[in-house]
């Protein structure tokens, strides 16, 4: 992230987001004392009577990926009869954007029948992003047949169990869990014993102010039980995430954008780069939703999400295609 | 006299023409039977399976047609007797029930989908 000389404007504000019209005061009061710097399209002034406030860590430990969810590689009905070039121009979108993103998360389903050549092309049209790092977890698409063993042997060599994991970036937690396998008759997503264990380790010594990001195929909470719109087993995950002071959920599955906010966790659904889903009990199932050609795109999309050291919730931003 | 005769000839025509048609016509009934051929079909279309409960005879073939435009799969549910490939759109699965028992299955990639056949 270039630091352009006119970009650095000496003011006297503190330390809180300011907005273009802060921007263009910023730049009408030069020589008193504040430094504002353009980051992410985001104005942020610092005091420089306050040096603590310059620290690099604080100007340069912003953080921004992008997920995409739900592309669904091989789908090919009325819905949509061309998720190759839905998925192309998801990526283009991301591409185009002011920001680059750090990585790609991917929250799974991302073949339709978990056919080699689905996940290839997938492989293919994503080295088309500016962004290399894509981080996956499986969709119940993605683990057709062989329980999951291709998705594995693709995207999970470095995972542990059924391709569950976890990594740092800038200080934030990533936390990638599987929960489409083993699904009972009847039932919800599930996460299983051996994962929440591995999850409760996995948390354990780090300190209550880490942000946490998990990420996981279905909902972790029950957005519409009735549909499979659920995890039987995440309100066990989340008390282990519930001492800590920020934590986002990040789905997909139900290829629509969903938010809710329970104290400090705020949920999060992406909506597909393939085809729309209805939203709950509006249709008699959640099978692909077919809508005019000419709305299609501005029913798929992709989520930018924002990390500010000092700010707790993450920013979510939802783009449509269209 | 005349009109008595006459009515009770049609009655008869009447009679022995329906008889007729049930015979020569084994016509599938509403849940997908087909009674004279042992042919069962279960229909899965909206996320469920249709009928959803199956009662068929010992030796029967059940044939499962998916109309959904996303995969779904057949599995016994507790792991015996049934696993189906995974059918895409307008794929059949079949099952021949040997034994007589109640058979419950569900797809295993949509588990709120389940299904049960009855053999007897």
């Amino acid at each position: 992230m270039r630091r352009q000389k006119e970009e650095l404007i000496l003011h006297n504000h503190n330390n809180d987001g300011v907005d273009r019209r802060g921007f263009l005061k910023c730049m009408a009061w030069a020589g008193t004392g504040a430094l504002c710097v353009i980051k992410g399209g985001v104005l942020r002034s610092y005091s420089l009577s306050d040096p603590a406030s310059l620290a690099a860590s604080a100007l340069d430990g912003e953080l921004e990926f992008v997920q995409i969810s739900d592309s669904h590689m091989g789908f090919n009905k009325a819905a949509n009869p061309d998720v190759v070039a839905t998925l192309q121009a998801a990526v283009d979108k991301i591409n185009a954007a002011p920001v680059e993103p750090a990585f790609l998360l991917h929250t799974g389903d991302i073949s339709h029948l978990s056919k080699p050549t689905e996940f290839d092309t997938v492989d293919q049209i994503l080295k088309s992003a500016k962004a290399k790092q894509v981080f996956f977890v499986p969709g119940e698409h993605d683990v057709l047949e062989d329980n999951g063993q291709q998705y594995l042997d693709r995207y999970g060599k470095t995972a542990k169990g059924a391709g569950w994991y976890s990594f740092g970036n800038k200080g934030v937690h990533f936390i990638g869990l599987v929960n489409v396998l083993n699904l009972k008759a009847g039932g919800l997503g599930t996460l299983g014993s051996e994962q929440l264990e591995w999850l409760e380790d996995d948390v354990k010594g780090l300190s209550a102010s880490t942000p946490i990001v998990v990420f996981a195929h279905i909902p972790l909470w029950a957005v519409y039980p009735e549909w499979g719109w659920g995890t039987e087993d995440s309100a066990q995950a989340l008390s282990y995430l519930k001492r800590f002071g920020s934590v986002t959920v990040l789905n997909g599955h139900i290829h629509q954008t969903m938010q809710k906010v329970e104290g400090n966790i705020t949920f999060h659904t992406a909506t597909s780069t393939a085809f729309p889903q209805p939203q709950p009990g509006t249709a008699p199932s959640p099978g692909p939703l077919k809508v005019p050609a000419e709305q299609l795109r501005s029913l798929l999309g992709v989520t930018s999400v924002d990390y500010v050291p000092g700010k707790h919730t993450l920013a979510i931003v939802d783009s449509s295609l269209a | 006299m005349k009109k008595a005769i006459l009515s009770a000839a049609t009655t008869v025509v009447v009679a022995m023409a329906f008889g007729l048609s049930r015979s020569s016509q084994a016509r599938p009934a509403a849940n997908g039977q087909n009674t004279s051929t042992g042919q069962y079909q279960v229909e899965i279309d909206n996320f469920s399976f249709g009928p959803a409960t199956l009662t068929v005879p010992v030796g029967a073939t059940v044939t499962w047609t998916n109309q959904d435009e996303v995969p779904h799969n057949v599995v016994s549910t507790d792991g015996k007797d049934i696993k189906s490939p995974v059918l895409d759109t307008d794929q059949k699965f079949t099952h021949t029930f040997a034994q007589a028992g109640t058979y419950a299955y569900y797809c295993s990639i949509h588990p709120k989908m389940t299904g049960k056949v009855i053999v007897q």
